[in-house]
């Protein structure tokens, strides 16, 4: 299967959006040839802004565009942007309700050999905390670059995770992605596997191995976070009976965490969480820690071994 | 108004402006009322940013020159901090920002009053050599008698004039000026005087 990194679709469709949009501006931090961004520079270089290694001024300058009426791109490593920026994303994005979508690239432990430091794990758990904010988490290089140009046309703040490693591609041209809705990528009737990000192709391949075991497993990819697509994950719930979550993201306050929340209070079933077990990382190759730290086809696989007779 | 706190000020000016009732002044910081402790947007007209968390407000502002600057508009971005905010790391990411791009349509104020909440700034964290800290991060710099509505219209004429480099404005100020009990008193800092204080603080101005 072709192997494409979700960040390459974003810096496609800003080189192909900034012709849309006249008044779309792009802000980086010094990385903007790895998060892409540069691709917008290469195009609309009068619109394109950096802003040096200086991420809270990042947030702070690409809320101030906003207010001018800009539609505002602002880019670094998702570590950064959430970590060290969180509270001028809180304060002076999301507050306001500005129009800023927060790209944020190489996420997750894929991040590779640079190691724990720079290896965000709890991103989606801090930027869904936060009101007025939409997390979404692409699949694949043409989910990517569909949200971005989704992101671009809805009004308000969006934070955009993004990966540095290249990942299979499992969509083609025809994919719809909308905000809020998560696609059905496999029937099944006796669980279903919800993921996110890189964890879709994973969970893909896990059901395709348990339905040679003659268990038929549901997959669902939930691309957007906040707002969580509530009518799928229930359906799911009442027709398979048993949830199985995955995620490069750590177990707490992600995927796992979302799904968790409207099934207990909704309809309880079954539920196990494939993520990052509340650890740092560490440098490596992105598949030696994949691995190491439980985000594979077969950790899934178990995951459901376990779940099922819990129904 | 990157020093947000000083909304009450920012909010009577609005008010006077007829941006909203001169009646709403009095329910500051109430429940359900549009004027929150710090400014908000979304809720109060005349508001151009939300602000309370020192040192964003003058990142905010360099994004809005930017984009003055971008559209080829002739409007100015005014920002008015304190001058215990620039302790802020934000504030010196703001001002590189603001020389890198030349923003001569940005102009900053200080209000140099000398006081913060733990005590005087130079004893809690001293922002000196404050002009030569702005020149250095090539601001163009401007000091004046913050009193002196002469000496600031002066200065903003002088910094509209001024090309391809922000202006700061360092306004020495007196905290709680022409109030025989609040002058330069740190107490007063984040305090709202009572029925009695108020009478004898407005006779005093009077």
């Amino acid at each position: 299967m072709k192997k494409i990194a979700t960040r390459e679709g974003y810096g496609k469709a800003l080189a192909k959006l900034g012709a849309e949009y006249e008044n779309m501006v792009v802000l980086d931090a010094d990385l903007s040839k790895s998060t892409r961004s540069y691709e917008f520079c290469k195009h609309y270089p009068e619109r394109f802004f950096n802003m040096g290694i200086a991420e809270q001024n990042l947030m702070g300058v690409a809320a101030g565009l906003a207010a001018t009426g800009k539609i505002v791109f602002a880019s670094t490593f998702a570590i950064f942007a959430t970590g060290r920026a969180f509270e001028q994303i809180r304060n002076s994005i999301a507050y306001p309700r500005l129009n800023v979508k927060i790209a944020a690239s190489h996420a997750g432990l894929t991040v590779g050999a640079d190691g724990a430091s720079h290896q965000a794990l709890v991103d989606m758990s801090i930027m869904r905390s936060l009101p007025n904010m939409t997390v979404i988490a692409p699949a694949d290089v043409v989910e990517a670059e569909k949200a971005v140009s989704a992101v671009a046309e809805y009004e308000g703040p969006v934070y955009l995770r993004l990966g540095r490693a290249a990942v299979p591609v499992i969509y083609d041209e025809n994919h719809k992605f909308q905000i809020g809705k998560a696609s059905q990528l496999r029937e099944g009737h006796e669980a279903t596997i919800i993921a996110c990000g890189i964890m879709v192709p994973e969970s893909l391949q896990a059901a395709a191995e348990l339905a040679e075991e003659g268990i038929i497993v549901r997959v669902i990819n939930m691309a957007t976070l906040k707002p969580l697509d509530q009518e799928m994950v229930l359906r799911a719930a009442k027709e398979t009976g048993a949830i199985v979550t995955a995620e490069e993201h750590s177990i707490i306050g992600g995927l796992g965490s979302a799904v968790a929340e409207v099934l207990v209070e909704n309809y309880p079933v079954p539920m196990e969480r494939v993520g990052v077990k509340d650890v740092f990382g560490e440098s490596g190759e992105p598949e030696q820690l994949l691995k190491k730290y439980g985000l594979t086809v077969q950790e899934i696989k178990e995951a459901v071994y376990r779940v099922l007779p819990r129904k | 108004m990157s020093k947000g706190h000083a909304a009450p000020v920012l909010y009577a000016a609005l008010a006077e402006r007829g941006f909203f009732p001169r009646e709403e002044l009095l329910n500051i910081r109430k429940i359900n009322c549009p004027l929150q402790g710090h400014p908000d947007m979304q809720k109060v007209p005349g508001v151009d940013m939300s602000t309370g968390s020192l040192g964003q407000g003058i990142s905010t502002a360099v994004g809005m020159a930017l984009a003055g600057k971008l559209d080829r508009k002739a409007y100015r971005v005014f920002a008015l901090l304190g001058d215990g905010e620039i302790e802020e790391g934000q504030v010196w990411e703001a001002a590189m920002a603001a020389a890198h791009y030349q923003l001569d349509n940005l102009i900053a104020f200080i209000d140099y009053n000398g006081l913060q909440i733990d005590g005087p700034v130079t004893e809690v964290m001293s922002p000196e050599p404050i002009e030569d800290k702005f020149w250095a991060f090539g601001w163009h710099v401007e000091r004046i008698n913050g009193h002196s509505f002469r000496e600031i219209a002066t200065a903003v004429e002088v910094a509209k004039k001024v090309k391809d480099q922000p202006v700061i404005i360092i306004a020495d100020t007196i905290k709680g000026k022409g109030i025989s009990f609040m002058e330069n008193q740190v107490g007063w800092h984040g305090n709202a005087p009572s029925r009695e204080q108020a009478a004898k603080a407005l006779a005093e101005l009077a």
